[in-house]
Order: C-alpha cells, then sequence, then structure tokens
C-alpha cells in the first residue's frame, strides 16, 4: 500500500463525508427524499417542463421528455425514473405533478416541485402521466446519461457500478463517451472496469482477452464474480467454450486472489497492531510502577477504569461539545488517577517496600476497593461513553481494505504516550532521579535525592498513564467496574514478557501480542487464542525469566 | 520429637483439633436428632453451609503450608481446586443417567444440547466412583507437577511466579468456558441427584458429607502438622528464608518446592471434590482469578505459618461473607478491601499473631 494510495483513500473519504448530507438524494436510490433549494428561475424551468408532461399526447411525449432533460436540474433524473416506473401522476383538481405511492387507504402524494408531502387522496383524485414501450427504452437511455454527466464524482461512481451490474450494448456505448470527458479519477477506474465486463460478455475473441487482462489486480467483488463464472462447469462441459479465455481468466483470478489476501493480511495486521497498541497502552504504566519501582500494584486495572469514568463524566459535563470532551478529559484522567496513584503509594505502598507479595495484596485490597466504589457511585451496569464524531466512521482504502478511525487513533494516541513516557524517562530531572533510586536507592539518597518524593511522583506517573489508557479504552470497550480487571492480567503478561524495567521491551512485547492474537484468530478462534498466548509466555518465562529485553550489570541483581 | 509429638504438639493444635471434634459430633447430631420445632435444631441450610467453610479451610491450609512455609504465593491455587471440583462434579454428571432433562443414558444434559453424539474420550471412567476419586487427586497434582517442574526448574521466583500462577488460572477459566471443551461451558456442571446411590437432597447426606468433610479437614491438617515438623518441611523453611542459602549447602531446591508444590495442589483438589456436592454445582468462575487471590487473604487474616490460622481466617472471612453479601451487599467488597490493606499494614502474622502477642506480652 503506497502512500498515495492511502491519501487518495483519505481524500475519497473526506469528500464523502462532506457529501454526506444530501448523497442519498442520489437518483439510484430512487427514494423520495430531500427538496433541493435551487434558484427561483430554475424552479421556474423545471416547473414547465415538469408540466408539459401532463398536457403532451403520448406522440408529443418524446419531446417533452427530452426537453425535460435538456433542463439542468437535480430533480430531473428522479422525475423521469418516476415516470418509468409508472409512480408519477397529476392531480385533477389542481393539476399538480405528484408522485404516488400506492397504500392502504388510496395514494399517499408527494409534490414533484417541491418535493412536500401532500398527503393522502383517492385513486380518483389523480391521474398517471402514461407512457409506452418505445418511450420507456428512450428513457433508460436518457437516465442513465443524466445521472452519468450530471452529479458530483460520488454520484456517477454509483451510477456507474449500477449500471456495470447489467450491462447492455447501449449503455456501454454511453459510458464510452463518458469515459473521454470524465475527470475524477476513481469514476474513470470504475467505467474502465465496467466496460471490460461489458466486453467479456462481447462475441469479439481479442477483445475479451484484452479485456480480461485489463482486469488483473482489479479488486472489484464484481470483476471476481463474473471472472469466476467464465470458469464453471455445466456437468461436465465448461459454459465458456474457449480455452484460451478461461486460461487467461483463471490467471487473472489467481492474481486477484493474491492481491486480496494480501489485503486481508495487511487489516489483520492494523486489527493485531491495533490490540497491541491497547496492551501497550494499559501495560506502559504498569512498566513504570512494576517495572522500574519493583512495586506490583494490582489497582493498576482499576487506575484505568478511574480514567475511563472520566471520560464519562467529562461528557456528562460539557454534553454540548463531545468532540472536544477526549481532549478535556486525558489532562483530566491523568491529574485523577495519578493523585489517587500518589495516594495508594503515600498511604500503603511506602511501608511495604522490600515486601512484595505483601504489597501485591495491599494494592489488590485497593483494587477491590475502587470497584465497589465505582459501583456505589454510579452504578454496576456499564456506562456509555459517546465516540466523537471525528473518530468514528472509517477509512477505505479499497474495496476489501477498510480501516476505522478508532483503531487508527489508537495506535498513534499509544505511539504518543509511549513517546512522551520515554521523553520523561530519559530527558527530565525527574526520569534522571527515577532511574537512580530504580538503580540503587541508597546511593542516589547519598546523593541527594529525595527518595520518597521520587517514589510518590513515579507511582503517580504511572498511574496517570493508567488514567490516560482508560480514556482511550473508553473509546473500545463497555465503561463498567469490571473494565480493569479484564485488563490486568494481560498487562502483566505483556510487561514480563518484555522485560521488567525496559519501556522499549514493554512496546515490543504488547505490539507482538497483539499481533500474533489477531493472526491466531481466525484459526483458533478469539479464546483458544488468547489461551495459548497466555500458555506460550508461561512456557516463555520459564525459558527467560526476565523476558524478552532483560536487564543487565548491576540493576538485575537486585 | 518423635511423630505423635510433633501432632498436636502445639496448644493451638490442640484447640482446633477439639473444637473440630466437637463439631463433628455436635452438628449433625443438632440436625438429625433434634426435632425441627426444638430451639437447638440447626436447619440443614447451616449444616452444608459448615461444610462449605471446613472444605475452604482445606484449600486455605494448602494455600499456607506453600505460601506460608514454603514461600511461594500461589496466586492460582483457586485452579487445582476447582480441577478437583470438576473431577467431583463428573463423576456426579455420571450419576444422574436417565434422570436428566433429556434423559439420554450416557449424554450429560449439555452434550444432548450442544448436540453431540457421543461420550468424549475423557470423560470415560468417571462413572465409576473409585477412579474419579483417584482423579480428584491426579488432575491437580500432575497439573502442579508439570508447572511447577517447568518453573522451579528455570528458578521463576516471587512474584514473577504469583503473576504466572494468575495467568495459569485464568487461561483455564477461559478454557472452561468454552462450549467445545466439554465441561458444560458457562453453566458447568450442575443438577447433581445422587452420590454413590444417597441422594445428595437428603439430610442424611448432607450430614454424612458434613462428617467426611470434617474428616478430612483434621486428616490433612494432621498430615500438614507432620510435614512441616519433619526434616522436609524445615529444608522448604529454609528454601523460604534463604533460597540461595540452601541451595548451596547442597540441597536440590527445585524438587523439595516441587514437591510441596504438588502436594499441596492435592489437597486443594480433594477440598474441591468435598465442596462440590455440597454447593450443588461446580462452574468456571471458580477459576477465576479473584477467587484465588481471595484465598490467600483468608491465610493473611488468620495468620501464616500457623496452619491453624489458615482454618480459622478461612471459616471467619467466609462467615463475614455470608454475613454481609445477605445483610448489606455495597459493603462487601469495601470490607474486603480495607481487610486486605489493613491486614498486610497492621497485622502482618495475622490474627494468630496477635493471640501470641497477647500471650507473650513480654516480647
Amino acid at each position: 500500500m503506497t502512500r498515495s494510495m492511502m491519501a487518495r483513500g483519505l481524500l475519497t473519504f473526506c469528500l464523502l463525508r462532506a457529501l454526506g448530507g444530501w448523497v442519498p438524494w442520489v437518483a439510484v436510490s430512487g427514494l423520495l427524499t430531500s427538496p433541493v433549494v435551487t434558484a427561483n428561475e430554475d424552479t421556474a424551468v423545471f416547473a414547465a417542463a415538469t408540466n408539459s408532461l401532463k398536457t403532451a399526447t403520448l406522440n408529443e411525449m418524446e419531446k417533452a421528455v427530452e426537453e425535460l432533460a435538456a433542463v439542468h436540474d437535480p430533480r430531473v433524473p428522479q422525475v423521469l425514473k418516476a415516470l418509468l416506473e409508472g409512480r408519477l401522476y397529476y392531480t385533477k383538481d389542481a393539476g399538480r405533478m405528484v408522485y404516488a405511492a400506492a397504500t392502504a387507504d388510496g395514494f399517499e402524494i408527494t409534490d414533484v416541485i417541491s418535493g412536500g408531502k401532500i398527503g393522502t387522496v383517492e385513486k380518483f383524485a389523480i391521474k398517471k402521466v402514461a407512457i409506452n414501450n418505445t418511450l420507456r427504452a428512450s428513457l433508460n437511455q436518457l437516465i442513465a446519461r443524466l445521472e452519468l454527466s450530471v452529479g458530483d464524482p460520488a454520484q456517477r461512481l454509483s451510477a456507474v457500478k449500477a449500471m456495470s451490474k447489467t450491462i447492455a450494448p447501449e449503455s456501454a456505448l454511453l459510458l464510452r463517451q463518458q469515459l473521454t470527458v470524465e475527470q475524477d479519477k476513481s469514476v474513470r477506474e470504475a467505467i474502465r472496469t465496467a466496460l471490460a465486463l461489458a466486453d467479456i460478455a462481447s462475441a469479439d475473441k481479442d477483445a475479451r482477452l484484452k479485456a480480461i487482462e485489463n482486469l488483473k489486480g482489479n479488486l472489484d467483488p464484481e470483476v471476481y464474480n463474473r471472472l469466476n463464472a467464465l470458469l464453471e462447469k455445466d456437468q461436465d462441459f465448461f459454459i465458456e467454450p474457449d480455452a484460451d479465455i478461461r486460461n487467461a481468466a483463471e490467471a487473472v483470478i489467481k492474481n486477484i486472489s493474491f492481491k486480496l489476501q494480501l489485503y486481508r493480511l495487511a487489516e489483520t495486521a492494523f486489527f493485531g497492531l491495533s490490540l497491541g497498541a491497547v496492551l501497550v497502552l494499559s501495560a506502559i504504566g504498569l512498566a513504570i510502577t512494576f517495572g522500574v519501582m519493583g512495586v506490583i500494584n494490582m489497582a493498576h486495572g482499576e487506575l484505568m477504569m478511574l480514567g475511563a469514568y472520566t471520560t464519562y463524566v467529562v461528557q456528562l459535563l460539557m454534553p454540548q461539545h463531545i468532540d472536544l470532551s477526549l481532549f478535556v478529559a486525558i489532562p483530566a484522567a491523568f491529574i485523577l488517577a495519578g493523585l489517587f496513584g500518589i495516594a495508594i503509594e503515600r498511604g500503603i505502598i511506602r511501608f511495604l517496600y522490600g515486601r512484595p507479595l505483601e504489597t501485591l495484596l495491599a494494592t489488590f485490597g485497593v483494587s477491590l476497593f475502587l470497584q465497589q466504589l465505582v459501583r456505589s457511585l454510579f452504578s454496576p451496569l456499564n456506562r456509555s461513553v459517546v465516540t466523537p464524531a471525528w473518530m468514528s466512521g472509517s477509512v477505505e482504502i479499497n474495496s476489501v481494505l477498510s480501516l476505522t478511525l478508532n483503531r487508527f487513533y489508537i495506535i498513534v494516541f499509544s505511539v504518543l504516550v509511549f513517546l512522551a513516557l520515554l521523553s520523561v524517562l530519559n530527558k527530565t530531572r525527574l526520569g534522571l532521579e527515577v532511574r537512580a533510586v530504580a538503580q540503587n536507592r541508597s546511593m542516589a539518597k547519598a546523593m541527594g535525592v529525595r527518595t520518597g518524593w521520587v517514589d510518590a511522583m513515579t507511582f503517580g506517573l504511572g498511574s496517570g498513564v493508567a488514567g490516560v489508557a482508560g480514556v482511550a479504552l473508553s473509546q473500545l470497550t463497555n465503561v463498567g467496574p469490571n473494565l480493569g480487571q479484564a485488563y490486568i492480567v494481560d498487562s502483566f503478561m505483556v510487561v514480563v514478557f518484555g522485560g521488567v524495567g525496559n519501556l522499549w521491551g514493554t512496546l515490543v512485547a504488547g505490539l507482538s501480542l497483539g499481533i500474533a492474537n489477531k493472526f491466531l484468530e481466525p484459526y483458533a478462534g478469539a479464546v483458544l487464542a488468547k489461551i495459548l498466548l497466555l500458555v506460550f509466555i508461561i512456557i516463555f518465562i520459564q525459558k527467560r525469566p526476565r523476558g524478552l529485553f532483560p536487564q543487565r550489570g548491576r540493576a538485575a541483581e537486585g | 520429637m518423635r511423630w505423635h509429638e510433633r501432632i498436636a504438639g502445639d496448644r493451638g493444635d490442640k484447640l482446633l483439633l477439639s473444637v473440630l471434634a466437637a463439631v463433628t459430633v455436635l452438628v449433625p447430631l443438632l440436625n438429625l436428632a433434634v426435632p425441627a420445632t426444638s430451639s437447638l435444631h440447626l436447619s440443614t441450610y447451616t449444616v452444608t453451609l459448615l461444610g462449605k467453610y471446613m472444605s475452604y479451610a482445606l484449600l486455605a491450609l494448602s494455600v499456607d503450608l506453600i505460601w506460608g512455609y514454603g514461600g511461594i504465593l500461589s496466586l492460582g491455587h483457586g485452579a487445582f481446586f476447582a480441577l478437583g471440583g470438576y473431577a467431583m462434579g463428573m463423576h456426579l454428571m455420571r450419576q444422574i443417567g436417565e434422570r436428566g432433562v433429556y434423559g439420554n443414558p450416557v449424554l450429560p444434559d449439555f452434550m444432548v444440547f450442544l448436540n453431540w453424539q457421543e461420550l468424549p474420550w475423557y470423560w470415560f471412567g468417571f462413572d465409576h466412583f473409585a477412579f474419579a476419586m483417584l482423579m480428584v487427586a491426579l488432575l491437580p497434582g500432575a497439573l502442579a507437577l508439570g508447572f511447577g517442574w517447568l518453573a522451579f526448574r528455570s528458578r521463576v521466583t516471587g512474584v514473577y511466579l504469583s503473576i504466572i500462577t494468575q495467568a495459569l488460572t485464568y487461561a483455564l477459566m477461559l478454557a472452561f468456558f468454552r462450549n467445545e471443551m466439554g465441561f458444560g461451558g458457562n453453566n458447568g456442571l450442575t443438577d447433581f441427584k445422587d452420590i454413590l446411590g444417597f441422594n445428595l437432597q437428603a439430610d442424611g447426606t448432607r450430614a454424612a458429607i458434613f462428617i467426611i468433610t470434617a474428616l478430612f479437614l483434621a486428616l490433612g491438617y494432621l498430615a500438614c502438622r507432620l510435614i512441616v515438623g519433619s526434616k522436609l518441611g524445615r529444608v522448604v523453611v529454609a528454601i523460604r528464608d534463604a533460597e540461595a542459602r540452601t541451595r548451596f549447602i547442597g540441597y536440590k531446591v527445585e524438587w523439595f518446592k516441587l514437591w510441596i508444590f504438588v502436594f499441596s495442589a492435592v489437597i486443594a483438589g480433594i477440598a474441591g471434590a468435598l465442596y462440590v456436592p455440597q454447593v450443588g454445582i461446580i462452574n468456571p468462575s471458580e477459576f477465576s482469578p479473584l477467587n484465588s487471590l481471595e484465598l490467600v487473604i483468608w491465610v493473611a487474616i488468620g495468620g501464616r505459618a500457623t496452619l491453624y490460622g489458615a482454618v480459622i481466617g478461612a471459616i471467619l472471612v467466609n462467615y463475614a461473607k455470608t454475613v454481609f453479601t445477605a445483610a448489606f451487599p455495597e459493603i462487601w467488597l469495601f470490607a474486603l478491601g480495607a481487610l486486605f490493606v489493613l491486614v498486610t499494614l497492621f497485622l502482618p502474622e495475622g490474627l494468630a499473631g496477635l493471640l501470641r502477642r497477647r500471650e507473650e506480652p513480654a516480647t
């Protein structure tokens, strides 16, 4: 996947979203929807052309229709479609042009000019605009041409896609005309595909072979189905008699399947990466408290839960600005979880240094306490956290690969958090002191480092990061009192697997576990994949008790 | 010290064993012989509840043995308990026979429901009581042997060991939640009818199981006391206090740890097997890491490395749990959380330590 493709995908995506408000109008859908505001004189021309339909005789109809088609108005395809489908009527009393849909008590009618609903009337109150078969054929043509030539690229794209399903010789002609004037890249691509598909159905062998060759690497599912259809057998005989065509089709199918697999692989890798990012986020705070300080904090998961609930509360406080809520929630969660962390360190852990098993039990008690606190304050039920608009949706790279935006942002976010932590530890005075205390407490103390203060700050930092991870998790999973428990075992596994006291180890371990999990899932199922990984880590720890990236030197002796 | 002096040599031991003996005789008597109208009558519910506490006490003993004496904090001991429970549950399941909802003589209800045609191979033999009882000890023992051999041989110690034992029970929980495993998935094994031909709901059977549980608790207690008083037990304590030094003296530290770990797992398995017929169900939530952590706190509250502390702690905490979850369900987790914190901070030797301090005010 190249960068330009990615950019193009993003661009199309943005375009689609910008048009989101009135794309449903697209004539292909044939829905009676949203009135479009146009200038008055346009409406007058449109109204006149439409009204001429009801006065025209069948002979004059052809001309009237063509005149209507020549009016440059987005409502025109809709009218022609209704005419073709026999839904175009006019009221007998006022002579208003209406769309009519049969209901149980009569006909529900909608004004053609304004698009407004009028109400339900009896059958005798309206009269259908009649057409004949010759008119039907030319209407089909006109509609297709209109849809191709007017409107925005997205509209044209869907028109082409609709045509390529049941391609007729005359529409192929239309498409060829359009290809010469079409500017938009994706529409041109779609037209080429449609034409190639049309050529496959033609009688000329060279044209067919060339068409098949042109479809190489095309990921449109329609193409894949059509090519596969060429290889189908009717009992013992191939439906397609020509062996050359069959061979060519087979080669192209192989090429397409290979590409499909590649994109599926990329998709799995993306899912794995996003799961890995979540693991890294949830484990990285632990990498500081457990990895650097050697404190087992079983309440780590509950600190993440606090972060998630902070998001919930922030959104409650600013319901008008959901889009901004996360930017408020991140620092808020950091401070809240950090303060809780400092309180836990000063109140409990401080007295238990050097007794890791007791620390484990005491912090577990804290975790139970926090869980129940949340249960009593909010509710035992899950709370719903809203995903801001800019985080929902997905980027469609092509018809096979689409990346959900929230996962994408989680990956970016976890990388940012990782880099921030890394620079805090390596570039700031606090980081220096933290590392000094971790390596040799008494020596650091002798050099004038306030070890107690450093302990509290380190623990606060690790806890704050847990809170920030909670904000990210609130966008992915249910926010409930058990949120922390679901992640605590995983986070410990990541830290232990990566090697204690090493942030890079945590990153590598988290990402590789996430990716391995997602690649195992299709074969083993979600639960079994997780079990397999746990068993793998249990065995791995036996082989390398100090993880992937063990600490060396004096620090390792501690 | 001769063996009979070792047993019941301590004052705590004597007190505990005599209270246990009195309870074992009195409770079934008050339940069966005293008419229901009398105020002295104990309901069958109470008997079962006490029996449940005693199976927990046996489980706590097994944890005290490895944590209190061996210094190995296992956060996955619930897994051995649950495995023993599942072995018993599988036997009870096979005893249901045609009385299940679907009336299949061979397959348990949940397998019929999953449309399975025949019994999986690992269910064979569980219709025999003796085989099932063998499995109650063998399954947890084998798991502990395999896991312990790997862990102790590569010198995984301290919190690392605790965390991977937690991962072990977590992995087992996930596995047992799967329907494909053939252990009833989410619902586990339940709806038991009888054991060795006696109706499980009958008062007499309940009382009998209570007595058997009490006997096993006493036996387990004496066995643990014998072990910790023996030379083997003292080596284990030495390993707890100075592992490297013990190794340098020439003891094979791994083998001692492995032995005590496996023995403890077997006791936990037996406790699980006694637990299941009394509560009438075994499901994957028994594997949850929370359960294993909770039982560690029983021991911590009672007092480590005393054995009787574990028994007292298990019974007290569970009694408190029964009372609190019924009366103020909101408060229970607050109370449990506070217990964890307070005990580790202010009562490192547990209740037993408190008693000892009372006895020896001079120190």
